[in-house]
């Protein structure tokens, strides 16, 4: 009733293009950027910004990268834990080298080194597709892994092996090192996802998203109407791997502040973020969204209600969290395979129609 | 009849003495094996522009091979493609894509996870230009290259007759419709030669009688050159001004529809003879 498009006329192809068509769908997204930039700082503290709010961004655009790959282009990739590396230690490395660089600037190009490799990995795409494909972005992961690990250049022959990152700031506000304020934190990564997620969105629903869409749904013909199997599949690691590797430098940077790569950036984090795609909806920038918050917010969520509320001991309702998300991921794949962000849409269609479904 | 008599046939219905300036792809002793298996064996024929050309001949006879041939998806081992007066060797599918050649597909390969306007769009990838940069903020030369385009897929939705699944994604649209849509994709590409797979295999009458007066428009209103294969008799001679029939990867005969169904060979092919 209060949910459709009755009346809203397009006069132009540039207003029929937009990205939300639909007045009452634009309202909602000028609310939560509203809450996201205005209201969010209210409520800032320690807890709130890097145990909720900052891991939610940066695993969001993460997700975003792989829903690239993985969604959009269909290319299947284990190896997203090892390019986020490969943004944090380039980071790490340029930060240490440069110590004036803004660290926006150390971001962007984290992201772009990591295109480079994320392109070198993306080689064997061309001739191999589907599980042979994911088994093949696993060495990038184990030999990335192994290589920050072996060649202590990357680490600054530090004793401990591990990097930590020095205070950098970004437009004059210091957002990385122990003394950065978590507001600075937040703020800079949420401008960040909101920028690379509109540029993700206009990319997608051009001419580049389409090649990519068509590579996934059915290749032979892609390439009888002239899109260039190399150059989509290459440019989809390429933008993929730079998300990643912006995401590796903020996860770094920003909300860890020290990473040692075993642990940081094992094969079980690729898996996390793979889960993440797969469940908020291959092939939709809010599935990113929806799944890393699905992942990450909801243990917390869980870990609060059992040991606050039920008083449970903290190790039981570890374990049970893990059963309760593994169950509900099980679920959900079964009520709907294509993720939240398909349950939204329904939900959306259904609501058009309400109340009179017939 | 024998192999070699079949083969003799063909010279009766040789139609190479026209002037080449009027072919726009002539095809000279083409052969094509997979490993030991001859899918098509020394076969030349050649489509003029603006013709409507039928390929016919029973199953396994070579018909779709001759246009993955065509385009670029196999690389015959011996002969010649000559293409607007160029003689070509090896050719990538997308550079076919590029020299103007579309096609549709026997079993429908449609972009099944993306919506009809998309599929079309997708048919317009080569002649928009714009680069990552301005694909990302979608602004100036971006935004007019897509509503450019847009205006011109608009005209083939128009033209086809699917305005209302303009926005369906096209897995959920019925089996004659997903046709007509991959009709549509093609004819994006804005080809010079336009091969159709099959364009009324699975259809009722109805969808047919459709479906050939969207290929007679399209010949007759864009100037499209068409090759097309088809089961249905009925259909090819009434649209085809010329057809090629195969048989076991051999031509058996190359003429006007009349000329073709008179042929012995032909009438051999389709039903049989006895030893």
């Amino acid at each position: 009733m209060f949910y459709r498009e009755t009346g809203q006329f397009k006069t132009n192809y540039a207003d029929d293009q937009a990205i939300f068509p639909i007045a009452q769908d634009r309202w909602g997204i000028y609310i939560i950027l509203g809450l996201a930039f205005l209201a969010a700082p209210l409520i800032m503290d320690d807890y709130w910004g890097n145990a909720i709010l900052i891991p939610f961004l940066i695993y969001s655009l993460i997700a975003l990268g792989l829903n690239i790959l993985v969604g959009y282009c269909g290319q299947i990739s284990l190896g997203t834990a090892a390019f986020m590396a490969v943004g944090s230690y380039a980071s790490f490395k340029l930060m240490t080298s440069f110590p004036g660089l803004d660290f926006t600037i150390v971001v962007i190009l984290s992201g772009l080194m990591t295109a480079l490799v994320g392109m070198m990995f993306g080689l064997p795409s061309l001739r191999i597709k589907g599980f042979y494909l994911a088994v093949a972005t696993l060495a990038a992961q184990f030999f990335l892994i192994w290589l920050f690990n072996k060649v202590e250049w990357f680490y600054n022959y530090s004793a401990t092996g591990q990097i930590s990152a020095p205070e950098r700031t970004a437009f004059m506000f210091p957002v990385t090192g122990p003394s950065a304020s978590v507001l600075y934190k937040y703020y800079f990564c949420l401008c960040i996802v909101v920028i690379t997620a509109l540029a993700t969105k206009n990319v997608v629903r051009g001419r580049i998203g389409r090649s990519w869409m068509a590579i996934r749904d059915m290749d032979i013909a892609a390439e009888l109407i002239g899109v260039r199997p190399v150059y989509a599949k290459l440019s989809a690691f390429a933008f993929s791997s730079f998300l990643i590797g912006m995401g590796g430098a903020l996860y770094f940077g920003v909300w860890l502040g020290a990473a040692e790569p075993t642990e940081a950036f094992g094969i079980d984090q690729s898996f996390q973020i793979l889960f993440m795609v797969i469940i908020g909806g291959l092939g939709s920038i809010l599935g990113a969204f929806l799944g890393a918050g699905f992942l990450w917010l909801l243990p917390i969520v869980l870990k609060n209600f059992m040991v606050d509320m039920l008083g449970l001991s903290t190790a039981f309702s570890e374990h049970m969290q893990v059963i309760i998300v593994g169950a509900l991921i099980i679920i959900f794949l079964i009520v709907e395979p294509h993720g939240l962000a398909r349950l939204w849409q329904i939900l959306k269609e259904k609501m058009r129609l309400w109340p009179f479904p017939h | 009849m024998n192999m070699h008599s079949s083969v003799n046939s063909t010279t009766a219905f040789d139609t190479s003495s026209q002037s080449d300036q009027d072919v726009l792809i002539s095809l000279d002793h083409v052969s094509l094996s997979f490993g030991g298996v001859k899918a098509i064996s020394d076969i030349s024929f050649n489509i003029k522009k603006g013709e409507i050309r039928a390929i016919i001949g029973p199953n396994g006879a070579g018909k779709t091979s001759m246009l993955n041939v065509i385009n670029g998806f196999y690389h015959p081992q011996e002969g010649t493609i000559t293409w607007r007066g160029k003689v070509r060797r090896k050719m990538k599918p997308y550079e076919a894509a590029s020299n103007g050649i579309a096609r549709t597909f026997q079993n429908v390969a449609l972009f099944k996870g993306m919506s009809t306007l998309d599929n079309i769009m997708t048919g317009r990838g080569l002649k928009m230009k714009t680069n990552f940069f301005w694909q990302c903020l979608r602004v100036g030369p971006a935004l007019k290259e897509e509503i450019a385009n847009r205006e011109k897929v608009e005209e083939i939705i128009e033209f086809l007759e699917i305005q209302h699944i303009r926005r369906t994604p096209v897995g959920r649209l019925p089996y004659g419709l997903q046709k007509r849509v991959e009709l549509a994709r093609a004819l994006a590409m804005e080809p010079e030669l336009l091969l159709l797979d099959e364009p009324m295999a699975g259809m009722n009458i109805e969808e047919k009688t459709d479906m050939s007066r969207f290929i007679l428009d399209v010949n007759d209103q864009y100037g499209t050159t068409i090759a097309l294969i088809e089961h249905d008799m009925g259909v090819v001679m009434d649209l085809s001004d010329r057809v090629v029939v195969l048989d076991y990867g051999r031509k058996i005969a190359d003429g006007a529809p009349k000329e073709v169904q008179s042929s012995q060979a032909v009438i051999d092919a389709y039903l049989g003879v006895s030893h």
